[in-house]
């Protein structure tokens, strides 16, 4: 396993955009993270990986301030999440953009619209403008010609694309991804992974991308991070973890039936069950 | 019941009440900035109002027909029934407009509401304004509540009147009540203090039926049961409230 200080401590803290300190956070009872310590630095992307149900998207839910953390602190773009109040989140979040799962477009509005709506919610700017905006970024994610559809008129992998413009529509410095690779088709998936990629390397923003997609993040991510049991299990390059010999590294990144998640979830003696059962 | 059981039905009545007073309090905050963009609440208002139109209509037609026939039937005993005119208006303006503009507009347009609110919860969309700071009570809750407090009182003022013509209906052109006898009775015994007693109710049922609504698209479990378990609650809620809202007001205004 690589240590999970190397690839956090580097970073001077001007270069650090999410800094995530001990953080414990709890749902319902149920403990999600426990002692949690994560660092997203400037330009880059990272990837957060791990099992299904290990916290990844809970973890975007606290870096965009949805959530607060039961314990430790959070950092963005130097602020702590505790201390910001409503405004202040608002204001933060105005210099991030997310991605969700399944675009979340608004089902009233057309794509155009939907691209337009934070820029016409945040901004006075005249309405030719706003159109060379929207349709630039429609432009960027190859969807300019869909700008009169509606959301149900778009495929899983459109929906995501449009959401993506919309997400680019303020020039946040962050973009966070949940799962963008899920239920896409091998063509729709080569699209977003090129785009992220694109939006990283040539307008310079920041990217988390939270995705049980080993093989996918591995060819864009810079870092990389497993989350296991609520903490991280292993941080570096998607290479370094392809090279570690822990157990619980090797079964997540190899898909192996061995390793510490079990096939089969907790439960009492398969034989006692099945006799008291009978009897 | 006991003690323990009746304890916790009322902590939980108690913290239902609170919890709506207080996205009522919310709502109301954020109800002039949401003007700022007017053609929101408009839509809203077309929404639940416009398209509400025929429902209305065709229920004040039968209903204003019904007390047509019945107080035609119960006049006559007495000799009365050029009196026919003012009952009908009186029970439209005063009870049956607004009471039942406002269980017909739970059932379309307060479902309807509570269910597109609901949606837009378990497809992110309501997270996604968040993310994109932009504030959904503002954005979503705020036009849709303006829409049918605005909505309600002229939809009841759409059913008094047709139900009236379907009184005159019955009383006029089938039973052979003289019309200018039908109509300088309704005229000389309905005052304007009638017109604002039904005018007060249905803004109240309005709120009421508006509130419930958007609040229980707005906190539906993000689920299609949740959704559908939310827009029953929604129409329960309401009938309950509207009913109970009418005795009061109803008492308060003798």
């Amino acid at each position: 396993m690589t240590s999970t200080a190397s690839a956090q401590s580097v970073a001077p803290a001007a270069d650090v955009v999410v800094e995530v300190r001990d953080v414990d956070f709890a749902l319902g009872g149920r403990p999600i993270f426990s002692g949690l310590d994560l660092t997203v630095r400037r330009g880059r992307i990272t990837a957060v990986m791990g099992p299904s149900g290990t916290g990844k998207t809970t973890l975007l839910k606290l870096i965009t301030a949805q959530a607060f953390a039961d314990r430790g602190r959070m950092l963005v773009f130097g602020q702590d999440l505790a201390t910001l109040g409503g405004a202040g989140v608002y204001a933060l979040r105005r210099r991030m953009g997310m991605l969700f799962q399944n675009g979340a477009l608004l089902t009233d509005l057309d794509v155009f619209e939907n691209v337009a709506f934070p820029v016409r919610e945040h901004t006075d700017l005249p309405e030719p403008l706003i159109r060379r905006l929207v349709l630039t970024k429609l432009q960027a994610v190859g969807l300019r010609g869909a700008a009169a559809l509606m959301p149900a008129e778009l495929s899983g992998g459109m929906a995501r694309r449009v959401a993506l413009a919309r997400a680019i529509v303020m020039d946040p410095e962050i973009l966070l991804y949940d799962e963008p690779f899920v239920g896409l088709d091998p063509i729709s998936l080569g699209f977003i992974l090129r785009l992220i990629k694109h939006m990283n390397s040539a307008l310079g923003i920041t990217s988390v991308v939270v995705s049980h997609d080993v093989n996918e993040l591995a060819s864009i991510a810079d870092d990389s991070y497993l989350l296991s049991s609520g903490r991280v299990v292993a941080a570096g390059t998607p290479a370094e973890l392809r090279a570690s010999r822990s157990v619980a590294v090797r079964q997540f990144m190899t898909g192996s039936a061995e390793g510490p998640v079990p096939f089969h979830y907790p439960a009492p003696d398969y034989a006692t069950q099945l006799l008291a059962e009978d009897a | 019941m006991s003690n323990g059981a009746r304890n916790g039905l009322l902590l939980e009545g108690v913290r239902r009440f609170g919890a709506v007073s207080i996205f009522l309090a919310q709502l109301l905050a954020q109800c002039l900035p949401s003007l700022a963009r007017p053609r929101l609440t408009v839509h809203q208002i077309y929404n639940a109002g416009a398209r509400s139109l025929i429902i209305i209509m065709l229920s004040g037609l039968f209903v204003g027909m019904v007390l047509g026939l019945q107080g035609y039937n119960l006049l006559q005993r007495f000799g009365s029934e050029e009196a026919l005119g003012t009952a009908a208006a009186l029970g439209l303006l005063r009870e049956l407009g607004p009471v039942i503009t406002a269980l017909l507009f739970a059932g379309r347009a307060g479902t309807a509401l509570t269910s597109e609110i609901g949606l837009m919860r378990a497809t992110d969309q309501l997270t996604a304004m968040e993310i994109m700071a932009v504030d959904p009570l503002r954005y979503v809750a705020a036009p849709r509540f303006l829409g049918g407090v605005i909505a309600m009182p002229l939809l009841a003022a759409v059913f008094s009147v047709v139900g009236l013509f379907g009184a005159q209906l019955i009383g006029v052109q089938l039973m052979g009540i003289d019309k200018g006898v039908f109509w300088s009775q309704t005229q000389a015994s309905v005052a304007l203090r009638d017109v604002n007693e039904g005018l007060v109710k249905s803004l109240v049922f309005g709120v009421a039926c508006s509130l419930i609504a958007v609040h229980e698209g707005y906190h539906a479990e993000p689920t299609a049961e949740g959704v559908g378990l939310a827009t029953t609650r929604t129409v329960v809620a309401s009938s309950v409230l509207v009913l109970l809202l009418d005795y009061v007001l109803t008492a308060a205004f003798l």
